[in-house]
């Protein structure tokens, strides 16, 4: 049980403010940023960040003294009947490593960022919008930071939905720009409805823990579960699922992995830090922070772990295809985060997070290089172009600057952006002794052990992983230029090649965290986490995957770098593979297929519920027929029917019946005396009848 | 004479009955003011008879005074006669319909 | 048969025929001399029932002065003849039958309620005579006699009234 306040001392209490510096950055950015210029509004920016990592490394200072961790209460939030959630912040070894990572990478990018998002205003022709995107990016970084130190499921969520909303503001940062002109701005709105159906998972997820477990709140939750034991199976399993269903939607899984492809509309910072290292590690991040529930429910994890690995393989598959520079990285990243769900699904907490943490280093330098790639090639355009001034015209979204079969010899013309590339490459593909291998082999030694069908999909995921970094490196860098931008292409300047050595740094010793022997994460997260089977090192594991890997590179070299692609020529691979290579570059046609299944439909049902049901139905028929007619009736019938012939009627017959009787009756009055006379003796026989005989 | 005073009542109701459809049937006024007067007269007969039958002199006396009235009624409304005839030139009684409605 | 019965069916007959007559004549003076006649079987009547005086007033006053000025009328206007009835022909039968019915109702009046408190009562011989009825007269209605002698003279009054106003406005 973690106590507020205890050893660590002040230290904890200084936990808020690792949420509230990029508050206050945004603030003021978003009040002043216009007014002060550029410059100002990046370093703000950057310093918050920085001052953010500052406060991780406090807390880390803290734990090391204490490290079951603490909960450092900020206020009250909610107190509603039994139903009580305060603000609080959950210090602990899992928390703080998020921290670490999450301030620290952003950082980096932070810096990248003020450089190149100079440039890409430029390009775009929307010099204003600069402030506007460290705002967001701030605001990021505060969402992040809830998320990860909430120590509740609402605290969480709270988090979770604002890193969705700001993952949605930065996809479509250009948001008139893209296909069509609205392109940036759909493939925004496709990440938010997909995450929506996340979330919808997430927050039934939570309905059902609060009433299976009368609380929200980690530790209560875990502690009931726990208590509860078999008897709770049920739930649990449901539970756990409709969790899982959450993370497949926020970290990329099959079948909700179609929004993160599409998200590399946004600007390259944005793809590194959220698409990367960030938002997308969330989903393994909550259910390595629910693994007391996961470890209840089994099914559900083995579940996770075929979920993660089937989606590392057809992820892997499809980015073999790519020609898209970022779309490579995008697919990718969600092949290595099925690594990352296989291997907490396995019960491998400790090799996940590992994962976690060397993954943002290595993919956040290979996304970070590629926009620098991007960039240098468009730097060449426009030199080739005769320096024309950069406009946001149709002539320029002619020319993708993304495409690799326009690239080619970049390695003379950027060295250091190819330099920090390959040590990406090969960290990711899992080459000793970069960080990659100790991480991915790590999980693959579990795997191994706990589930050979993981194993498989995983190790032939890993094949593939490193056949598309050779193919790209390959097609990139080396043979000769394939169009004048990329003949003419310019190295990045300092302020984002820096970042990018820092990182290339952290991915070269980043294995150092949980190496073989010592183990070092395994036993901070074990604090937290609890007992963790530090399993043994397993070299046949370890050399089967560095050999599948080197023989993958291998492979990519006869096809791509033996005989360099020319210009215009096509891809080897569709010669050798045929149908499948047209699949892969296809993307096995997912996205057709959703298209078809569930959004023409839905399309389809609101068009029926708003012409037919709406339209037609509600509005002419009920509208104005029944109701309009009847009361049209009903009034006409009232009017000519009721009160015409009724009312006026007896109104009008009256006076007429009455000149009717006057005029019949008018004719007694004849004049004649004789007339008179013979009523008067009408009138006397009749009384002197009466008188008579009565 | 000595008759049921029966028989004298009825003879009375006869002449009556006969002076009332006088004034019904004819049209001339003359004739319509002679009817009235045998109308009064058959009222006297009746008074008469009474009068025989009580052994009272008032009937008698009622008749007496029935004369005279009717004397000077007969006066009054033959000069009313004449007086229309002069404005109308007839003494047809239908042709006096001024009262029609 | 009586002979006073028969005396008064005599009379009754010639008193009902000549009123008939008198109705039914087309000629105005036929009818006033046919009234003239049924006057003078009334006063007849008169006389057989114990009044004389009133007989003698109703010849001399009624039958005598009263239906001579009917005359004088009639022969001033010439009434004689008039055209025949047009309108209102249904008069006549509707008239008739009411007729009928009111004598039906008169005659059953007379016969079914006690008419006299004794048949044939016994009088006294001057019973109706002049001397007998001045008395009478005089001694209980005097006033009423008064009364009437004013009364014909204001007949007489309005009698030239109405006839003198015409005059004037005719010229």
């Amino acid at each position: 049980m973690t106590s507020t306040y205890a050893a660590g001392g002040g230290l904890f209490g200084l936990a808020p403010l690792i949420i509230i510096f990029p508050l206050l950055g945004l603030l003021t950015n978003l009040l002043l940023g216009r007014r002060m210029g550029e410059r100002f509004v990046g370093v703000v920016a950057c310093l918050a960040v920085v001052a953010s990592f500052g406060v991780a490394v406090s807390q880390l200072v803290a734990l090391l003294a204490q490290p079951e961790g603490a909960r450092v209460v900020v206020a009250d939030w909610i107190a509603i009947g039994s139903l009580s959630v305060p603000w609080a912040i959950q210090v602990d070894t899992l928390s703080v490593t998020m921290m670490l990572m999450v301030s620290g990478v952003s950082t980096l990018i932070h810096i990248y960022a003020t450089g190149y998002m100079h440039e890409d205003v430029r390009f775009q022709g929307d010099p204003g919008r600069y402030t506007r995107f460290f705002v967001y990016f701030n605001l990021f970084v505060a969402a992040m930071m809830v998320l990860i130190t909430g120590d509740s499921f609402l605290t969480l969520f709270v988090g979770w939905e604002g890193v969705g909303l700001c993952s949605y503001l930065l996809i479509g940062f250009w948001y008139e720009k893209g296909a069509g002109g609205i392109g940036n701005a759909v493939a925004g709105k496709k990440a938010f409805v997909t995450n929506r159906i996340g979330d919808f998972g997430f927050l039934v997820a939570m309905f059902l823990i609060y009433t299976t477990f009368g609380s929200l709140q980690f530790e209560e939750v875990f502690l009931r579960a726990e208590e509860m034991g078999p008897a709770g199976a049920g739930a649990l399993t449901a539970i756990t699922l409709l969790l899982l269903v959450g993370a497949t939607g926020k970290s990329a899984q099959i079948p909700l992995y179609v929004w993160l492809p599409d998200a590399m509309a946004g600007p390259t910072p944005v793809s590194a830090l959220i698409h990367a290292a960030t938002m997308v590690t969330a989903g393994i991040y909550m259910i390595a922070r629910n693994h007391v529930l996961f470890e209840l429910a089994p099914a559900t994890a083995n579940i996770a772990a075929l979920v993660g690995a089937a989606t590392a393989l057809w992820a892997a598959s499809i980015a073999v295809g790519q020609y898209d520079i970022k779309k490579v990285l995008a697919y990718s990243t969600i092949s290595q985060l099925g690594f990352m769900v296989a291997a907490v699904g396995l019960g491998a907490y400790v090799a996940g997070m590992f994962h976690l943490v060397t993954h943002a280093f290595f993919k956040a330098l290979l996304f970070l290089s590629a926009g620098s790639v991007i960039q240098g090639v468009e730097r060449g355009h426009h030199h080739a172009a005769g320096h024309a001034p950069p406009s946001s015209g149709r002539a320029e979204q002619a020319f993708d600057p993304n495409d690799m079969r326009h690239m080619g010899g970049l390695r003379s013309r950027m060295p250091v952006t190819f330099a920090v590339y390959c040590i990406g490459a090969l960290a990711l593909a899992g080459i000793p002794p970069l960080a990659g291998f100790f991480s991915k082999d790590e999980i693959l030694a579990e795997a191994a052990r706990l589930d050979p069908v993981v194993y498989i999909l995983l190790t032939s995921a890993a094949f593939l992983t490193a056949f598309y970094m050779g193919r790209q490196i390959w097609m990139v860098f080396f043979g000769q230029p394939r169009s004048g931008a990329a003949a003419h292409a310019q190295e990045s300047p300092i302020v984002m090649t820096a970042p990018l050595a820092g990182l290339a740094v952290l991915a070269t010793l980043g294995g150092a965290l949980n190496l073989p022997q010592v183990h070092s994460l395994s036993r901070w997260l074990g604090h937290t986490l609890g007992e963790v089977e530090i399993g043994e090192f397993r070299w046949q594991v370890a050399a089967l995957s560095t050999g599948l890997g080197l023989l993958a590179i291998g492979l990519s070299w006869v096809l791509y770098g033996r005989r360099p692609l020319a210009q215009g020529a096509d891809d080897p691979l569709r010669r050798i593979l045929g149908p499948l290579f047209a699949g892969m570059e296809r993307k096995w046609g997912v996205d057709e297929a959703y298209n078809f299944l569930f959004v023409q439909r839905y399309v389809d049902l609101s068009r029926l519920l708003g012409d037919v049901v709406e339209g037609r139905f509600w509005h002419d028929w009920f509208h104005d027929r029944v109701l309009g007619r009847a009361y049209r009736d009903g009034t006409r019938w009232l009017s000519d029917g009721f009160d015409l012939p009724v009312i006026d009627g007896a109104a009008n017959g009256l006076a007429s019946l009455t000149r009717a009787a006057a005029g019949r009756l008018r004719t007694l009055q004849t004049g004649y005396v004789r007339t008179y006379a013979l009523f008067l003796l009408l009138g006397v026989v009749a009384v002197l009848g009466y008188l008579l005989f009565r | 004479m000595n008759v049921p005073t029966e028989y004298v009542l009825a003879l009375s109701a006869i002449l009556f009955v006969l002076g009332v459809i006088g004034v019904l049937i004819r049209r001339n006024a003359l004739v319509v003011f002679m009817s009235v007067e045998l109308m009064l007269n058959s009222a006297n007969l009746a008074f008469i008879a009474f009068a025989r039958a009580y052994q009272s002199l008032g009937g008698q006396v009622f008749v007496f005074f029935t004369i005279t009235v009717a004397a000077a009624e007969v006066a009054v409304g033959l000069a009313l006669i004449v007086a229309i005839f002069r404005s109308k030139h007839s003494i047809d009684v239908d042709q006096m319909s001024s009262l029609k409605g | 048969m009586t002979p006073d019965l028969l005396l008064f069916f005599s009379l009754g007959a010639i008193a009902v025929a000549t009123a008939v007559g008198m109705l039914a004549s087309r000629n105005a003076v036929y009818s006033t001399l046919l009234l003239v006649l049924n006057f003078v079987t009334v006063a007849v009547m008169y006389l057989a029932l114990n009044a004389a005086f009133i007989a003698m007033v109703q010849v001399t006053v009624y039958a005598g002065a009263i239906m001579v000025l009917f005359m004088f009328v009639v022969m001033l206007l010439g009434g004689e003849q008039l055209p025949p009835t047009s309108r209102m022909r249904w008069q006549i039968p509707l008239a008739g039958v009411l007729g009928l019915l009111l004598a039906a109702e008169a005659l059953y009046a007379i016969f079914s309620l006690r008419a006299s408190p004794v048949d044939r009562p016994e009088v006294a011989v001057d019973f109706g005579s002049p001397a007998t009825v001045g008395l009478y007269l005089y001694q209980n209605y005097l006033v009423p006699v008064e009364i009437a002698s004013i009364l014909l003279l204001v007949a007489m009054l309005g009698a030239i009234v109405l006839t003198r106003v015409e005059r004037r406005q005719a010229r």
